[in-house]
């Protein structure tokens, strides 16, 4: 029985307080499981207020989107000096944004699909055709549209015909003033979580995603059964070696700290491509990460639970 | 697909969910939804929520409830504790029969069920009449949750024209025909005659009886929803279809509004034939209604000035309605329209052509503005310009706020459309369920 006690912080305000909240309620019962004293903690405008009134052990982070992945509440617990498990403030920032850390792990050669960042000034400002046109040129049909920042599949959209950009592009847009156009790679999609130990950061075994409807969207990742999983994913040894180096490498290269998931296709090529890395990812009864620990013949609280004593350990940094 | 390089599966595919196979039919829509996340974020208090249609309670007296309640149970507590009837407690049936009088409603206890909430009311009424493929007509737009509840009995729902003065006599005909000619059966016309949900709008005096004479020359019953009847603002009450038809109408009544939803106390009042299938229903689904809340209502009935406490709800609405109002004249965009309620809960709001509400809410929840797009109340995917603003709950100064910040992303919309032009918009993954915040 640990004498830790952590406070778990979800929700927040961002369009994914949904899921945040349930990855929260998951994690604090695993925590308790694994011998933990748990909070949970909504973040909202009480929170410095709890936190220097009643200091916990650590904080674990189990906000996704906005202010629980762009590095702000990290700020917070650095300020307050207050142990937490979890990427710090900065390093969030590269990560949070999609196409600062594709180019950050373009630039050192490894693979992820020609990208295009477009904020909506720039349609205004040139006329959206033109760009349109000049963005299929560049990145040819299918290509993926998604919202510069966020997570959850919110805003992303498969566009197959040149005239279905508009729309895609206006959906999109809703979600953020900036969107990251992506070549399309076919091939298939796997989730490789990344978890710190002793012996520094390692890959948990690929979950393979196999949607029902053919797009892991919002429905497909938070309906039991629409999509079918593989952990470990069914990838050759070499392959399945790839994907887990990739994930490493893009923990290490971009600063990240105790816990990532990178998402990655092996494209029918069989070239392993980088997608996006989470810092914070998802625990809901559907989410990837568990799946993988699962694979490995780990439990969510147990891992966790080390989260938090490499944390303390570590001190309010 | 398999991967590239790849090996024979060393384990089976998992679904993460083996009872998949075991669902009924009825369950395919049954999926996550990106709306329902969005409206997760709108119950924070930074968020103006002009989404769900929740009472203003902070207008009851609830210091004399709590003695009242407590007294309940201590000189009560065994009845109201226990098991009761499934048709519901003969005294709130006949306290029932008198709030049903101030509409011109004559009816005797016996034909009443109480239900919980009127929803169950909803659910049993459809349960009773209708096979699937049966076809059901709904005002356009209708309530969501009775879409919901329709859809969950495999109904088909044709929607009905509205326009100021409620539900059009002559769409009405042409929606008959049209379902008689494509060899459906109409099982039952469902309407919500008093400032309506959601769209405001009230069915004139002259149109009830027209509307009750086509159903009964084409052997279709009238279910009548109308749980704000007694919410007019200037304290005008319409004549019930029900006190107008009495064999013809199946009508659902609620406390949720003239006095506090968490109750779930309604009921229904039907012809004495239905009334018998409905209790039996009734039992097969609950047993009895809760004997507790039945007992708060009748205590609240007979010794709180209820009919006062109406008229405090009434003026509660009246001041939101207002400054709703002129919130909308002062601040949205040209091009939008509106309804002007004179009762109930909500303003259905019509937003310039190429705009689509539902696509747009993820920027109005980052903009900390919620409401319910109108594709919710169609259950033909129409309402794209529409949504539905409910100002019952937020304060006055609370509603301007929300409506200045909906005014700002419907301005940034629109520039999003002047830059790329009227589009069609995809659909946000997954269902539009009702929910307590779209409800």
């Amino acid at each position: 029985m640990s004498d830790r006690w952590v406070a778990v912080l979800s929700g927040g305000l961002s369009h994914e307080r949904d899921v945040s909240l349930r990855s929260g309620r998951r994690l604090s019962a695993a925590l308790r499981t694994a011998g933990l004293t748990v909070e949970e903690w909504d973040a909202d405008g009480g929170l410095l207020d709890r936190l220097r009134a009643n200091r916990p052990d650590a904080v674990v982070v189990a906000m996704h989107g906005g202010e629980g992945e762009n590095g702000s509440v990290q700020s917070i617990l650095e300020m307050l000096d207050v142990p937490y498990v979890g990427t710090d403030s900065r390093s969030c920032r590269r990560a949070w944004d999609k196409p600062t850390a594709k180019s950050e792990l373009a630039r050192v050669g490894l693979n992820t699909p020609d990208w295009v960042v477009l904020p909506h000034s720039t349609f205004r400002e040139l006329g959206a055709q033109a760009v349109l046109d000049a963005l299929v040129e560049r990145l040819g049909l299918p290509l993926i549209l998604k919202p510069d920042q966020g997570g959850s599949a919110l805003g992303t959209q498969v566009v197959r015909e040149a005239a279905e950009l508009p729309a895609a592009m206006v959906g999109c847009l809703a979600y953020g003033d900036t969107v990251l156009a992506e070549r399309f790679v076919p091939g298939v999609e796997v989730a490789v979580g990344v978890l710190e130990g002793p012996g520094g950061p390692e890959a948990l075994p690929a979950v393979e995603i196999s949607p029902q409807c053919g797009v892991y969207d919002y429905t497909a990742r938070y309906t039991a059964g629409l999509t079918e999983f593989h952990a470990p994913a069914r990838l050759s040894p070499a392959a399945a070696e790839e994907v887990g180096a990739l994930a490493v490498a893009a923990h290490r290269l971009l600063g990240l700290r105790d816990v990532s998931r990178t998402t990655a296709i092996v494209g029918e090529d069989g070239a392993v491509n980088f997608i996006q890395v989470n810092v914070s990812p998802g625990l809901t009864e559907t989410s990837l990460l568990p799946m993988a620990l699962e694979a490995a013949g780990r439990s969510l609280g147990e891992a966790f639970a080390e989260l938090v004593e490499r944390a303390v350990a570590r001190g309010g940094r | 697909m398999t991967a590239p390089g790849s090996q024979p599966a060393q384990q089976g595919a998992r679904s993460l969910d083996p009872h998949l196979s075991r669902y009924a039919a009825r369950t395919a829509g049954m999926t996550a939804s990106e709306i329902r996340a969005l409206f997760a974020v709108a119950s924070r208090p930074e968020v103006v929520s002009l989404a769900g249609g929740m009472p203003y309670l902070a207008a009851l007296p609830l210091d004399a409830l709590s003695a009242d309640i407590g007294r309940l149970v201590a000189t009560e507590g065994l009845t109201a504790l226990q098991y009761g009837s499934a048709q519901g407690m003969p005294e709130l049936r006949e306290q029932i029969c008198e709030v049903m009088a101030l509409e011109g409603i004559r009816a005797h206890p016996d034909d009443v069920v109480v239900t919980v909430g009127s929803q169950m009311g909803l659910d049993m009424v459809t349960r009773v009449f209708c096979d699937p493929g049966d076809v059901v007509l709904a005002e356009a737009p209708s309530y969501v949750g009775a879409l919901g509840t329709f859809s969950a009995y495999q109904a088909q729902v044709v929607h009905v024209e509205m326009d100021d003065a409620g539900l059009v006599p002559e769409a009405l005909r042409a929606a008959l025909a049209a379902v008689a000619a494509s060899g459906r059966r109409v099982k039952f016309l469902y309407t919500i005659p008093n400032f309506q949900n959601p769209a405001g709008v009230t069915l004139s005096v002259q149109r009830r009886t027209e509307v009750l004479e086509i159903c009964a020359q084409h052997d279709v019953l009238v279910v009548e929803d109308n749980p704000y009847g007694l919410l007019g603002f200037d304290g005008q009450t319409y004549p019930a279809l029900r006190s107008v038809e009495a064999d013809n109408v199946v009508y659902l009544g609620s406390f949720s509004k003239t006095f506090a939803p968490g109750l779930r106390v309604g009921w229904v009042l039907a012809p004495h034939a239905v009334r018998e299938k409905l209790v039996l229903a009734a039992e097969s689904a609950t047993l009895c209604p809760p004997a507790f809340t039945q007992a708060v209502v009748t205590r609240y009935l007979t010794q709180h000035d209820w009919k006062g406490q109406i008229k405090t709800y009434q003026e509660a609405y009246r001041e939101r309605r207002d400054a709703t109002l002129s919130a909308m004249e002062q601040h949205l965009p040209s091009g939008c329209t509106w309804t002007k309620p004179d009762g109930g809960f909500y303003v259905w709001l019509t937003v310039p052509e190429g705009l689509d509400t539902k696509a747009m809410l993820p920027r109005a929840v980052t903009q900390r503005v919620a409401y319910v797009p109108g594709t919710a109340f169609y259950a033909d995917s129409f309402g794209s310009r529409q949504m539905r603003l409910s100002y019952c709950y937020p304060t006055p100064e609370r509603i301007r706020e929300g409506v200045r910040r909906l005014a700002a992303v419907l301005e940034g919309e629109m520039e999003l459309l002047s830059t790329f032009g009227t589009v069609h918009r995809r659909n946000l993954s997954g269902p539009q369920t009702p929910t307590p915040d779209t409800a």
